[in-house]
């Protein structure tokens, strides 16, 4: 029993933790999108009214919400898997018998995830410009005209997300690093004696090892990438034409720039109904599958 | 992402560190001399530091400049209110003092003006009303900001005076030049057409802003002839966005007029090449009749606001008394090329000598304050999503009249109730 009551003792100042900065503030903004909350309210408590559900039935008639779930979704489902294959490569690079400087290799691609986004995102900046930018110049040497990275609603979502996969894949590199030091080296050992092919090695081995890992990479990767936002925000402001802005982004301007705070908590429940959905979608893929 | 939940972290630390440090502050600065904390946005809040030096020597007050950009100086504001953490003085874009009155944020001027070198009469008075609500003034304006016509003056000898001679000059540029267009009107921009609307006297919204007055004849014929153009092949049914390089175009003769601000006349002798220099001018808009020229424009700019929270109120208003002295306007000029709000600053050479400059004068003169209601801009939006879809054919002029009153009364329904309950007893 005693050690029943230490148990909930050591636990208390955790769970209380969790109450007063994560539990609450969530039902607080549960409730918050079932209000009008907006500029009104700010200057008189007594301007808010309880609407129910009517936040909700809004969004889901506005044309912008919509363009920005479509633009999240696209920046998900193709910056998410590219991220992921990249990062998968690299740390295939990485921990290759070959390869030497390993340590240093390692660092350098796991740099970008810890520079900050905005210093990252102005360099990209330079880096974009259509007519000094590094990026035209190179494709000039192929004869490739000019693209006005930031400036066409085509192109704008494109190199926001060139520079999400450059931002992040090193984190998921060294997770996939990890893991494959982790598959034992019996197994390439017997596949090689069967007579395997280094391709063959990697589909029937390396890859169904690493089943669990990439489970565990693409729910982080989704999650971040849902809540895209300090990257249009620096870059494009969510243009042109609307074509970068994100839920979050949204959420932002709704909440901070036109203070509809009801309705901003509407977008966020909004939102969390998609990451919930998207991690539960993977978990039970991966379950399937084994 | 991540970075959000961090910075957010960051940002509620920050507060306690600050507001321990504005504590402290309260406490010690008795005897030191007086410090003002003023917000600038953008590029005058960065120039506005040559001019303070001045200003301390005569009052012994310093001035703590903060540059707030622009893209973000509206959010940063209210939620420096909401969060009781307002400079003493901000520079303000006219358009959103009613929000910061509706939220009573603002101190409000009227005793001060009473006796003060400050006086109404000395600025134009269309820009002047964008800084009065319900009969009190909350903003003095620093500098001033509206559209006229710049235009090619190799191809059109006369510039138009009023909307028929418009339309017979876009008529003879397209004819004579098949191939290009006679003026831009970007289809993503809600000025140009409210512009016109406000040209010929229409309110945009009923008298206590409390619903739309789209479907007002006034709205209804600017209407009308701003979709005209799109509808004859004056001008190229394209967003601002799809246009690579106004300037390009402008000197390419893509298009011979353009509706443009002051910020352009610095850019038009920056951007286009030498051998047009004298290809360019610019002149007050074209109004429905003859007898109404020139035609409204927008009253645009920015204001210096003091706020309710400050406790130097009487130090922020020696401060706009300062900066909206002529010379300092003169000055102000010269390091902004922001037209002065003064009249009198317009007297000096560098300003009244500057041809460009003279149809801006004359426009002055002829502004007109946009709806001072908080929704304007969520409303504002909504007038070039319709304007768009009209000109793209997807709406005809009347279902899109119809839909803008409709669109502007939800948009306005807390205001209503909000006045309502204010009303009753």
């Amino acid at each position: 029993m005693t050690e029943r009551r230490a148990a909930i003792l050591f636990l208390t100042p955790a769970f209380a933790v969790i109450l007063l900065f994560f539990l609450l503030p969530v039902i607080a903004s549960l409730l918050l999108s079932l209000t009008d909350f907006d500029i009104y309210a700010v200057a008189d408590i007594h301007n808010i009214r309880l609407i129910g559900l009517r936040n909700y039935s809004d969004l889901l008639g506005n044309a912008l919400f919509w363009k920005a779930l479509g633009n999240t979704l696209y920046f998900t489902v193709v910056g998410g898997p590219l991220t992921v294959i990249v990062s998968l490569a690299t740390a295939l690079l990485v921990n290759a018998k070959t390869a030497r400087f390993k340590p240093l290799f390692r660092t350098v691609y796991f740099a970008p995830v810890v520079t900050t986004i905005v210093a990252v995102a102005v360099v990209w900046k330079y880096l974009y410009h259509p007519r000094f930018g590094l990026l035209n110049r190179g494709l000039h040497v192929f004869g490739i005209a000019p693209i006005d990275w930031l400036g066409d609603p085509h192109w704008a979502m494109p190199a926001i997300m060139l520079l999400a996969i450059w931002k992040n894949f090193g984190y998921n590199m060294i997770i996939f690093v990890a893991a494959l030091q982790g598959v034992p080296e019996e197994l390439y050992e017997a596949a090689r004696i069967d007579g395997a092919s280094g391709v063959q090695q990697f589909r029937h081995v390396t890859l169904p090892m690493l089943g669990p890992t990439f489970v565990f990479v693409g729910i982080i990767t989704a999650i971040g990438y849902l809540q895209l936002f300090p990257e249009p925000y620096v870059m494009t402001r969510g243009g042109p034409v609307n074509s970068t802005l994100s839920v979050v982004m949204l959420m932002y301007e709704q909440g901070f720039k036109w203070w509809n705070m009801g309705f901003a908590a509407a977008v966020a429940f909004i939102l969390f109904l998609f990451i919930a959905a998207a991690t539960v979608l993977q978990l039970w893929a991966q379950r399937s599958r084994t | 992402m991540s970075d959000l939940r961090s910075s957010r972290n960051i940002h509620r630390s920050t507060s306690v560190v600050v507001g321990l440090t504005l504590l402290l502050l309260c406490c010690t600065s008795r005897s030191a001399p007086e410090h003002l904390k003023f917000w600038g946005l953008g590029h005058e809040g960065e120039v506005v530091a040559k001019m303070l030096p001045e200003f301390t020597r005569r009052t012994g007050i310093q001035v703590d400049v903060q540059q707030i950009p622009w893209t973000a100086a509206h959010e940063k504001l209210l939620t420096a209110y909401v969060g009781e953490a307002t400079p003493d003085l901000a520079q303000m874009g006219n358009t959103w003092i009613p929000e910061f009155v509706a939220v009573h944020a603002l101190d409000d001027l009227q005793q001060r003006l009473a006796h003060s070198t400050v006086r109404a009469p000395d600025f134009f008075s269309g820009i002047w009303a964008t800084n009065e609500v319900d009969g009190l003034v909350y903003g003095i304006p620093w500098y001033v900001d509206t559209r006229v016509l710049f235009y090619r003056s190799d191809l059109i000898p006369k510039p138009p005076r009023t909307w028929s001679e418009w339309m017979d000059v876009m008529a003879r540029l397209k004819r004579e030049r098949p191939n290009h267009y006679a003026i831009l009107l970007p289809t993503n921009q809600w000025e140009e057409v409210t512009i016109m609307a406000l040209s010929n006297h229409a309110t945009l919204l009923n008298a206590g802003g409390t619903e739309g007055n789209f479907t007002d004849p006034r709205f209804a014929e600017a209407f009308q002839f701003f979709i005209d153009i799109f509808r004859r092949g004056y001008a190229p049914p394209v967003a601002n966005t799809q246009v690579a390089n106004v300037y390009q175009g402008f000197a390419q003769g893509d298009f011979a007029m353009y509706l443009t601000g002051p910020w352009n006349v610095g850019e038009f002798r920056q951007r286009l090449p030498a051998d047009m220099q004298d290809k360019w001018a610019t002149a007050p808009l074209p109004a429905p009749t003859v007898a109404d020229w020139p035609g409204m424009s927008m009253a645009g700019g920015s204001s210096l606001v003091i706020f309710n929270a400050s406790k130097k109120k009487d130090a922020a208003w020696k401060l706009i008394e300062f900066l909206s002295e002529p010379e300092q306007q003169i000055r102000f000029y010269e390091l902004t090329q922001d037209l002065p709000a003064n009249r009198e600053a317009w007297r000096a050479p560098a300003v009244a000598n500057d041809p460009p400059l003279a149809a801006f004068r004359i426009q002055l003169e002829h502004v007109a304050p946009l709806p001072r209601v908080p929704e304007w801009e969520q409303i504002a939006t909504e007038i070039y999503h319709d304007g768009e879809a009209t000109v793209r054919h997807a709406m005809t002029v009347p279902q899109a009249l119809t839909d803008l009153n409709r669109k502007a009364d939800a948009i306005l329904a807390k205001r209503r109730w909000v006045l309502a309950r204010m009303h009753r007893p």
